[in-house]
């Protein structure tokens, strides 16, 4: 096989360009210019569309165990105490209230999610995130970190739903 | 011509019609053959093994799981050596575990593993095993596949005819294999016989909670103590020892402790010495030895030394310990499920010996005695035994049974598992083995109850069973089918260590038992981080306590600053996630010990003592998510003078 003089003469030039490459890299941080194509970037929909965290879905119920949940008027502060301790616990490492931690903040969730969505994603993380639509894109949105099964109870998914209502 | 030519193609194509025939014929009934035993053992994809082969782990101290027939190793369990693995007998947790009264010993020879029975049937709480070499019994929960106990055995060496049950799981009884001095003392050693002590310890098991106490110990003549196994059924309350070396010698046993022409099996007949020692009996000694407890709510192990323990001179309790005359220096002694039938493997000889449970009885009630030695009664070989089995093996050393009648014995130097009927002693089948085989197990086959599907076979050698892999290789293991008239070996693996005994319990008793993860809200430990809210930095002195969570895919903390070169700082670290294999691991650069692998719900803690001033990560060994390589974090290391105060955060 022959070798033609012009690629070794490229794989030279190669060969130079990545000696000077290293002497780069002993500046201190670096920077991304991201470089002006001529291509016109097609707008891909997502850039437009809102947030899936900030997506307002008052009639997905999710999947999972709880099918159908209506609150009452009022808070039940008790129930909301004891949601606390169990959210704190089993939750906080990833959740931190009033801001965007590992996945979303749970402050006003009822305003954008269905309780039952809400409780569904508690007990049900597996197979929200690889079939429901909006928990789908959470998944996207927050980085692939996936929502952990954290094995609670109903009853306790539910006590953090009440929290939630403080929020 | 034509017409020649035709028949002579004719004939050729009849002789390549036959010889394909044949050909053929034999190939696909090899193939057939082979292919039904494929089937036997193959366990397709997704599904799971009938049984769980617990093998003992030899020179590496620990316990492999297996599944069969598939020959698949699903894990080690961790027992007397340290396992870096997990980071057992590493973390502060665990390090008390390995602690024994020569100090902290590290590792072990493991041999004989025992699943804890209820009515002499198997019922899956516990499975015990002994540490050979610095004599201890482990005890190892079958829920969580954790070693929970370990107690050291004093007065003892060489912890070989040791760790089998009795038939309730009342006791967990350990035998010597070296006779020691008792108490140990500066002597000379040619003055053993006569002097030195055989400790046969009985240590009870709690029927609640499985917690261990050395309740006595009976001295015995100075004879080596090479297997046991417990009475059954009909034979319940006595166990029996095989010996070798009552001889006495103290050197080349080799060729002096295969003087005596029979030597001894020792029916003990423990509920008469329980009730003796229940009544005050028994001599209590001063000793030292380590009991080692490890509990699952706090996770941590703590070790207490024992200082006494309680003796039973065998001569001082009339009717309680017999000698049955077995020849030529019985290996194995195995007790058939009936309970009558009490099998010495002369290892020296082609014969089994069979010993009547029924015809000891009444030799004893008969008096039919053949002297004694040191006090004990030896009764008459011809008026204990029930038959011989003419083998033609040679080297017989281990019998188990499939509850239909048939015991199978293992034969070392004939390379052999022999199929013999218990009460005819005709053979019925041999095999070989690829080689020479030590122990055997039938699932169950220590028990009322076998499960006689399968018998496997220990190896103690290799050579060319796997693809060469230097001089070290894996032990092999053949598996069986033994539902047939003849044997059939339908598999062949490998087996980690040096497996010597191992039990068999069918997958469907203890599979639903498993358990899954730790229940944080059950975690107990003192220095458990429960909220992330209570992950801290804290310093006494020059020991710093890092109290640390972790979650898909973070610490918290994951920055920490205000270390010191000289600091100890220990690690205590809380595994906060809640769902079925989400192991998370720590690692921390050039820690000394080891790294360490957090169940669900778990607290481990690892001591590190920075050297050098300088920012040093630490991360997460165990894939955990799409985020893992993201699992990570530093620890600044300041100088020892540094005024730098403790700080710690997360994503700030």
């Amino acid at each position: 096989m022959k070798i033609p003089i012009g690629s070794l003469a490229l794989l030279f030039s190669l060969l130079m360009l990545s000696c000077g490459g290293k002497e780069e890299k002993k500046k201190e941080g670096f920077s991304v210019r991201p470089q002006k194509t001529t291509e016109k970037v097609v707008e891909t929909p997502v850039a437009t569309e809102t947030k899936a965290s900030e997506r307002i879905d008052l009639t997905n119920k999710g999947i999972g165990p709880v099918k159908s949940l209506t609150l009452d008027a009022t808070v039940d502060a008790a129930m909301a105490a004891k949601g606390k301790e169990v959210y704190d616990q089993m939750c906080l490492a990833c959740h931190r209230i009033g801001k965007k931690f590992i996945g979303p903040a749970p402050n006003g969730v009822l305003e954008r999610r269905t309780p039952e969505w809400v409780m569904n994603m508690i007990l049900n993380p597996q197979e929200m995130v690889t079939k429901d639509p909006l928990a789908k894109d959470l998944l996207t949105e927050f980085n692939g970190s996936p929502m952990a099964n954290q094995g609670l109870t109903e009853e306790q998914a539910r006590a953090i739903l009440e929290y939630f209502r403080t929020l | 011509m034509k017409k020649i030519n035709y028949s002579i193609l004719a004939l050729l194509g009849l002789v390549m019609v036959f010889t394909g025939c044949n050909d053929s014929g034999k190939k696909s009934s090899n193939g057939a053959l082979s292919s039904n035993n494929a089937e036997k053992v193959y366990v397709a994809p997704g599904e799971q093994d009938e049984f769980y082969a617990f093998m003992s782990g030899g020179y590496s101290g620990n316990l492999t799981v297996y599944g069969l027939p598939s020959g698949r190793m699903f894990k080690e369990i961790p027992v007397f050596s340290q396992f870096p693995t997990s980071g057992y007998g590493y973390s502060e947790e665990t390090k008390p575990m390995l602690n024994t009264s020569f100090g902290f010993v590290p590792w072990d020879d493991s041999h004989h593993p025992d699943i804890s029975q209820t009515n002499g049937e198997l019922d899956g709480r516990w499975i015990f095993i002994n540490g050979n070499n610095t004599p201890r019994i482990a005890r190892i929960s079958l829920k969580t596949f954790e070693t929970e106990e370990i107690i050291e055995l004093p007065n003892s060496a060489g912890n070989h005819s040791s760790s089998f049950i009795t038939e309730n799981t009342e006791y967990v009884v350990a035998g010597t294999r070296f006779s020691v001095p008792v108490p140990q003392r500066d002597m000379p050693i040619n003055e053993y016989k006569g002097n030195f002590k055989g400790a046969l310890s009985f240590v009870s098991v709690d029927p609640e909670d499985g917690r261990l106490d050395l309740k006595f110990q009976i001295m015995m003549p100075g004879f080596n103590y090479d297997l046991s196994h417990p009475g059954r059924g009909k034979s319940h309350g006595w166990f029996f020892f095989t010996t070798y070396n009552t001889e006495e010698a103290n050197s080349l046993l080799e060729v002096n402790a295969s003087q005596n022409d029979k030597d001894f099996i020792a029916a003990i007949n423990w509920k008469k010495i329980e009730e003796y020692v229940n009544n005050g009996g028994g001599t209590k000694m001063p000793a030292n030895y380590a009991h080692n407890v490890y509990d699952e709510g706090t996770h941590t192990a703590t070790s207490t030394m024992k200082k006494e323990v309680l003796t039973v001179d065998p001569t001082k309790v009339p009717g309680a310990v017999y000698f049955l005359p077995t020849p030529k220096s019985p290996h194995g002694c195995d007790v058939d499920p009936s309970g009558n039938y009490i099998i010495g493997n002369g290892k020296l000889s082609a014969d089994l010996t069979v010993h009547s449970f029924d015809r000891m009885l009444a030799a004893i009630e008969g008096k039919k005695f053949d002297g004694e030695a040191y006090g004990i009664p030896i009764l008459k070989f011809e008026d204990v035994l029930a038959g011989t089995v003419k083998s033609g093996g040679l080297g017989p050393l281990h019998t188990e049974f499939d509850g239909k009648g048939n015991a199978y014995t293992t034969f070392f130097i004939s390379s052999e598992v022999v199929k013999w009927k218990l009460g005819t002693w005709e053979v019925i089948d041999r095999k070989p083995t690829y080689y020479s085989v030590g122990h055997l197990m039938i699932p169950g086959g220590n028990s009322a109850k076998p499960f006689g599907k399968y018998v496997v076979a220990m190896n103690k050698i290799t050579k060319d069973r796997y693809l060469p892999t230097g001089p070290e290789l894996e032990h092999s293991a053949q598996l069986y089918d033994i539902t047939g008239d003849k044997m059939e070996l339908i598999y062949d693996f490998p087996t980690h260590g040096e497996p010597h005994y191992a039990a068999g319990i069918p997958a469907e008793i203890l599979a639903p038992k498993s358990q899954k993860i730790y229940k944080l809200a059950e975690n107990k430990h003192p220095m458990a981080t429960l909220g992330v809210n209570d992950a801290r930095v804290e310093r006494k002195g020059n020991e710093v306590h890092v109290y640390m969570a972790m979650i898909r895919s973070h610490f918290t903390p994951d920055n920490i600053e205000g270390i010191k070169v000289g600091d100890k700082v220990y690690f205590h670290i809380t595994n906060h996630e809640q769902d079925f294999d989400v192991p998370h691991g720590f690692a921390m650069i050039g820690a000394n010990n080891s790294e360490l692998l957090i169940m669900p719900g778990q607290t481990k803690s690892l001591v590190w003592e920075p050297k050098e001033v300088g920012v040093w990560p630490f991360y997460c060994t165990d894939f955990c998510s799409a985020l893992h390589q993201e699992m990570q974090g530093y620890v600044r290391v300041s100088p020892a003078n540094s005024n730098i105060d403790l700080s710690w955060s997360l994503g700030e």
